[in-house]
Parts: C-alpha cells; structure tokens; sequence
C-alpha cells in the first residue's frame, strides 16, 4: 500500500495511470483546470486535445471498441459536460465502456446557479450505468477505481465522475489500491450449471436451430469460443449490425446480419427456424420488427450478463445469466456429451436456408445517372484494405451498405453507432479507433450529412499525427430519410437536400475543407477513378485523408422490412417480394 | 392491472431517490405509493414501493431496480405481508359534530392529536382500506386538509430481508 500527499487534481491522473489508462480524449475548461496541470506532466498518459468534446466521447468510445479496453474523456463543468451527452447516450445503447469525468463547481457553489454550473449527474442519469458526485479529495481513488470496474465489468456502459473543483485543488493522503465498496453490484458471469444443460438438450433436440449472434460475443471477446459451439452445432448463424465481424462472413454457416436491411436468408432464417440461439443480443425492434410475428415457431435460448435483457422483449425457454466467455465453453462441453451418443439430422433446414442463400444474395442496381454507385465503392473499400482494417461508419444508407458489402473476419473490425444511431460519430470513432491502434489502417465511411457534424476532429488528427483516411458516400442528402420519403412520402423530398454534390452548390467542397484542414482531399465521380483513390488514401500516412465519393441520391438499401410490420413481409428490392417456404 | 408491494433496501447515498424514482418513470412503470427511511443496519434505507403493472412486466420491474448500483436486494412482499398507512386529517368541527367526529375516531382506533374549537387534527395507522373507510366516514364534517405517508410494508414471521446482508 502506497501513501503520499497529493492534490484530488494529481490523485485524478494518479488513479488513471495506476489502472492502465494510456489515453485521456478532452478539452479544459475552469472546472478541470486543477486536473489538466498534472496531467501536463503525465509519462504514460496522452491527452489528446479535440475541437469538440462531443468529439470526445465518440473518440473514446472508438478507442473503446477497437481495442476492446476502457475509453476515457475528460471536460469541463457546464458546456463542456452536456457536450459529452451525446456520446454517453450512445456509449449506453451499445454497451461501450466509457468513463466520462467532468470538473463541476465548487462545493459551496452548487445548486446556486453558478457560472458553467451544470447538473450534470442529473443529466445523465438515465444514459448512465452509474454516476457519482466528488466533493472530496478522499474520495477520489474509490471512486475512480469503482468507477473503472463498472464501466468494464458485467455488461460494459459509460460511467460518470462529476469533481468539483475545491475537491481537485484539496491536498490529502493518497492511499493505493483504495478499499471498494459496492455491495449492490455483483454482475454474475458464472451460468447456471443445470440451465446450460436444459440449452444443450433443447439445441440438440433443434430440427431448424439457429445462432442469432449479437454484441455481446464482441463485448465478451468470445470469437473463438463461438467459432468452436458454431461448428460443433453446424446451424446457420446470424449477425447483428452489433456483431459484425463476431463471426467470420466467409464462414459458409454465416448468413450475414437480420433484420431492417438484413440479408432475405438471415431475415427468414430466423422467421422459420424452430430454436433461436440466442448470444448477447437484445431483440431490438430493428431485428424483430413487429415482434408478436417475429420467429413464431421458435423456441429461445437466451444468453445475457444482463438478467434485465432476458424476456424483455421475447420470453426465453431456457433463460442463462452469464458471460459469453465462460458460458460458451460449457455449452460446447454440454453439447460433446449429448453428441457423443445422438445427434439431430438438421440437413432438410440446410436445404431450405440453402434455397435462400442461392436465391437472394446480396446485390445491388447499377445507378441510371451515371454517378457512382454508393455500394461499389465501399466494397472497393473493403476489398482493397482487407479484413485486418478497422470500419467505423456514420449513421444511415452508408453505414448498412457498410455492413453488408465489407466482409468482416475478425471481431472489433467494424465500428458504428447501433442502439442510438448517431450521425457524426465516425470520425472522431476512427480517430480513437487509429490511437488504440495505430498500425491499423482505419477507415471512418461516412455520409455528407453526418460527416458535417463532427469534421472539426480532422484537425485534431492532423496536429495529433492520427492518419486516418476518411470516404464521404456523398449523395448530396440526408440520404436514409430521403430513402424513406421515397417508399412512404410520396417523393416528396422535405428538408433533406443538403447541396453538397458536384452538379450542385456543392457546399462545402470537402476537397477544400479537407485541406483547410491539413488533410489531403481526393475528389473522385468516375468508376475508373476508385480504386486509385483508395490506394492513394492508404499510402499516404504523413496527413489524414478525406475522399470526397460522389455517389447516386437514387441508390437504396435493399433488402428492407418496413418499420413495425413482420419480418414475413422482407422486400428485396423494390417490389420484389421473396417467395419463400414451398410458396414458389 | 396489478398490484405489486415490494420492498428495496438501498444504499444510503446522495441522489438515490432519483435514480429509483427517474427509473419507475423512463421505464414507465406506475408507483402508486412510495415509502423511504432507514433499515437497522447502519448505511442503508429501506424504500416500499407500491406498483402497478399490466401482468407480466413486473420480474421487467425488480429486474432493473436490481441493476441500479446503490440496490443491494428487492423483495416483492407477498399481499399477506403486513402493509400500514399513516394519515394525519384536520376535520372541521363545532359543538355539535365534534362529539360524532369523536366517536368515528374511536370506532376507528384512531387518535386525536390535536383540538382546537374548530377543528382537530386526527392521525390514523392502519392499511388502505381501513384509512379510505374512515376518510369516508369524515368527509361529511369537512375536511381541511390531509397528508398520507406511503405504504410501509413488511413480511410476516421471523424472517428479514435483511437476513445475509452486512455493511
Ligand atoms: C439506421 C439503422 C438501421 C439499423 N438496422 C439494423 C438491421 O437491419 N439489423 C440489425 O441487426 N440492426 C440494425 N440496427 C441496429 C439496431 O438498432 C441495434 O443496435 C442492434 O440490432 C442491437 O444489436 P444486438 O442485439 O447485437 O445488441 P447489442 O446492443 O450489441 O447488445 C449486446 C447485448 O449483449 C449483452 N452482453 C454484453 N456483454 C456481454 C457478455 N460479456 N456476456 C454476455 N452478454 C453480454 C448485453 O447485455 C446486451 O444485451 C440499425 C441501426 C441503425 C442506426
Ligand atoms: C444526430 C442525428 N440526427 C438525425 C438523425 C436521423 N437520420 C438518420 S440517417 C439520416 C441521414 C444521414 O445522412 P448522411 O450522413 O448523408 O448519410 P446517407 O444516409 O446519405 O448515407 C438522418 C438525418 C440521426 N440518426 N442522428
């Protein structure tokens, strides 16, 4: 046990340094300016100052996610603190461990309306997994330290550490490792012996089983584990937009992710399928639509750390509370027993999902205006950089084209905003994503629209030395919703043209922005032109660079299931209904 | 619609009422009564909270109360469990009505705390049905004014649910 005097300003950085933070993403403001002076001094952690602290957020989350280890980000009281609201509120949706520390005013100054004063505890409570108020130096190792071991234990979430700043400026006894005490948090990770068991015999007794594979297995870093139930089984196998790249595309049991744009096999897979192996993944109304349809002869497996997700949605037949990581294996182990003297002939399902697989592959038209096509290009993409590349998509027709035409192989390769769908996090996500990796090509795919919410961090990427190379799918729109009021809206084309295109007022001109702001822009509109960009982008490592697409509006994505009907109702492509189940 | 008693011994730390009562609302769960003050052991409260919900939601309910960090245990109560509200009421009275006003107290075994020539202020324990037969009895004479505790709950025998928890 270590004990010396420290300021709660040098306790903040101590205890960060002590639990194996490297990276800290933020801006100073007079709350946190206390905890900025030692952080100054800091040998092992890089603070890396952005433009925007919602930038901030989403560059720790992109950490986070790529890395598989704690994100952190770091503002002032006030402003700076309800910046990070966004990105919290994202990290909650999709699970990401996050720690947010906040300065806040004096002791003797809340609750009075002060300058920058904010309620920022209050503000996040509910888009937090837990937060706390430090008014106390002494307090300040416990609380970073539980703080750490919540936003990464059990099911991962973002945290929150709001200290005032007398606290930052007390002088007091810093003592190491600091005593926890949460007697109300015990996450269970350890299954249920007999409830494995009952999972095991009821998926060995499946005639048209099927793993329906969400984040939770990236989370979890349980890949491998799956790989070896996934094979043992030998059913087909879905993946979330969460958990793309948690199992190999190129594995023949993979019939790519459900749901609202969803693969027609993944989508009527799981509508047909008698048992749904259910790994960290939530039903999300994305993936069931309307759920009272949604995979009605099934019967469900359901594996969660969190007991709030199982039958929250769907009633679970054989409910597990547990990790992936230590729950897969003795499934596996369950499913070699029973193996060993049956097993269930499951190849007339193979047949049937087969059917779908030949019949409806991905695919998509070639655009009638002669501009690029949207998906071509980020196949390019995905084809030229390969899987050990790592994808962080905005929000919208990019980000699904993005999911469905790069082919992932490995877990933590694909980075996008899922639960909250946040346009602007790509590429402040791909510079977190490229400081957690740095010898990873890292690619942010991003729209016109989204990428003019968080563009400013491009700047911090060029002063940093954080190379990333940026694809603006520019179709000159806020293309998903424009897709929508194409299908449902009559054509009628309300408030999403954003005139960013080549035959437009193009503005801005993303080649001129980019270089503004010491990047290299590549502007390309004909096919021939695609792969050279692309090349030219990873070569060139000196400067982030941005490669202005100029893309098709008209493009869509396909397939789709309308928002709340069943997923019985899949078109893949415009009125081009799948016939399926012996109706062809 | 059901009804659903449960108790939840909590940590006793700043904010904790909000984060259970902003939980019951964002999740849309219906309280219609809540009850917060100290446990026997030192450092934690016990919070009753009366919920209602359509059929099966409820596990839904103790599931994420549970998930809050400061929760250490939820119990729902079985509708055997003892359950006691605590009114106080201020009964308008005269010389002529003050004598029946008495009397329904007795009846109800309740208690004059206060008297005053005009009024009195009477305080009555007991569980709902009881305390909303007796207000109906009153309300005749006038009520003034009114305060009602939440329900407090506990479970019959020997048992506490604060058996295996230690600070
Ligand atoms: C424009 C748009 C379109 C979309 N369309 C689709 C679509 O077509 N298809 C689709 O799939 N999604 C789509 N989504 C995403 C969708 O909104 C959800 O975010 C997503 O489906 C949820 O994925 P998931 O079920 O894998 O759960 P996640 O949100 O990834 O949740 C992970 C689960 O795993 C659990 N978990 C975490 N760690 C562990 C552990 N160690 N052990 C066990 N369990 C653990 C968590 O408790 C949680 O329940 C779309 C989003 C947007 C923005
Ligand atoms: C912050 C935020 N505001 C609004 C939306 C609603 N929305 C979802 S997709 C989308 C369009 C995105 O446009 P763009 O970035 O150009 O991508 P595209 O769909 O054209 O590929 C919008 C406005 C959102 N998801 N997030």
């Amino acid at each position: 046990m270590s004990k010396e005097v420290l300021t709660g300003a040098q306790a903040i950085i101590r205890s960060l340094e002590l639990l194996g933070v490297d990276t800290i993403f933020g801006l100073p403001g007079g709350a946190i300016l206390p905890t900025y002076d030692p952080l100054m001094d800091s040998k092992k952690i890089r603070h890396i100052l952005v433009r925007h602290e919602q930038g901030a957020g989403h560059a720790a989350e992109g950490y986070a996610s790529a890395s598989g280890r704690l994100g952190v980000c770091l503002a002032t009281s006030g402003p700076g603190a309800t910046n990070l609201v966004t990105a919290i509120a994202d990290a909650h949706m999709d699970s990401v461990p996050l720690l947010a520390i906040t300065g806040q005013v004096g002791s003797h100054l809340i609750g009075t309306d002060a300058f920058q004063e904010a309620d920022i505890v209050g503000i996040t409570m509910p888009i937090t997994k837990h937060s706390f108020l430090v008014t106390n130096a002494n307090d300040i190792p416990e609380v970073i330290a539980s703080a750490v071991l919540i936003a990464t234990t059990g099911r991962p979430g973002p945290v929150l550490v709001d200290i005032t700043k007398d606290a930052q400026n007390q002088k007091f006894d810093f003592v190491w490792p600091p005593k926890l005490d949460l007697p109300g948090y015990k996450p269970v990770t350890k299954p249920h012996g007999k409830q494995v068991q009952a999972a095991a015999q009821m998926i060995a007794a499946a005639k048209k089983p099927i793993f329906y594979v969400g984040g939770g297995i990236i989370r979890s870093g349980a890949s491998k584990e799956l790989l070896e139930l996934a094979e043992l089984v030998g059913a087909p196998l879905i993946t979330t937009l969460m958990a793309r790249g948690a199992f190999p595309d190129s594995h023949k049991q993979n019939l790519g992710m459900p749901g609202m744009h969803g693969t027609v096999p993944a989508v009527i897979g799981l509508q047909r399928s008698d048992l749904l192996i259910t790994l960290g993944a939530r039903f999300d109304d994305r993936v069931t639509g309307d759920v009272k349809s949604f995979a009605p002869e099934a019967k469900v497996v359901h594996v969660d750390i969190d007991p709030a997700e199982i039958g929250k949605i769907r009633h679970a037949d054989v409910p597990i509370v547990g990790d992936l990581k230590e729950v897969i294996p003795e499934l596996t182990a369950e499913l070699k027993k029973i193996y060993a003297t049956k097993k269930q002939d499951i190849s007339e399902w193979w047949k049937t999902v087969n059917t779908m697989v030949e019949k409806y592959p991905l695919g998509h038209d070639e655009p009638e205006d002669g501009k690029l096509s949207p998906q071509a290009v980020i196949k390019r993409i995905g084809e030229i950089s390969g899987p050990e590349a790592i994808y962080a998509a905005g929000v919208g027709q990019h980000q699904m084209w993005s999911a469905q035409f790069i082919k992932y192989e490995r877990p933590n390769a694909w980075l996008n905003s899922g639960g909250a769908g946040t346009m602007g996090y790509a590429v402040p996500a791909a510079m977190g994503a490229k400081v957690a990796q740095p010898e990873r090509l890292v690619w942010a795919i991003d729209g016109d629209g989204c990428f003019q919410m968080t563009n400013q961090e491009l700047v911090t990427c060029a002063i940093n030395n954080i190379p990333i190379k940026v694809a603006v799918i520019n179709n000159s729109s806020l293309g998903m919703v424009r897709q929508w009021q194409t299908m449902f809206y009559n054509k009628r084309y309300s408030n999403t043209d954003l005139h960013t295109g080549s035959d437009s007022l193009m503005l801005p001109d993303f080649v001129k922005l980019a270089e503004a702001y010491g990047c290299l822009g590549i502007r390309v509109e004909k096919e021939e032109e695609i792969d050279a960009a692309i090349k030219l982008a990873i070569e060139t490592n000196d400067r982030p660079v941005v490669i202005d697409f100029i893309v098709s509006r008209d493009a869509m994505v396909w397939p789709m299931v309308a928002a709340g009907v069943s997923n019985d109702e899949v078109m893949y492509a415009r009125d081009a209904a799948p016939v399926w189940d012996g109706r062809e | 619609m059901s009804k659903h008693v449960l108790s939840i011994l909590v940590e006793d730390k700043p904010g904790l009422l909000t984060r259970v009562a902003g939980l019951f609302a964002r999740r849309s769960f219906n309280i219609e009564s809540l009850a917060v003050g100290t446990s026997e052991i030192e450092g934690l409260s016990r919070i009753t909270a009366v919920v209602s919900v359509d059929g099966a939601p409820m596990e839904q309910v103790t599931k994420q109360i549970n998930k809050l960090i400061n929760v250490i245990k939820v119990v729902e109560l079985d509708p055997e469990a003892v359950q006691r509200d605590h009114m106080l009421i201020k009964v308008k009275t005269d010389a002529t009505t003050r004598s029946q006003v008495l009397e329904a107290v007795t009846l109800f075994r309740a208690r004059v705390i206060d008297v005053v020539s005009d009024a009195v202020i009477i305080e009555i324990t007991g569980d709902s049905s009881k305390c909303a037969a007796f207000i109906k009895i009153l309300e005749p004479f006038g009520i003034k004014e009114m305060v009602q505790s939440g329900i407090l709950a506990m479970g019959r025998g020997s048992k506490s649910i604060t058996e295996k928890v230690s600070k």
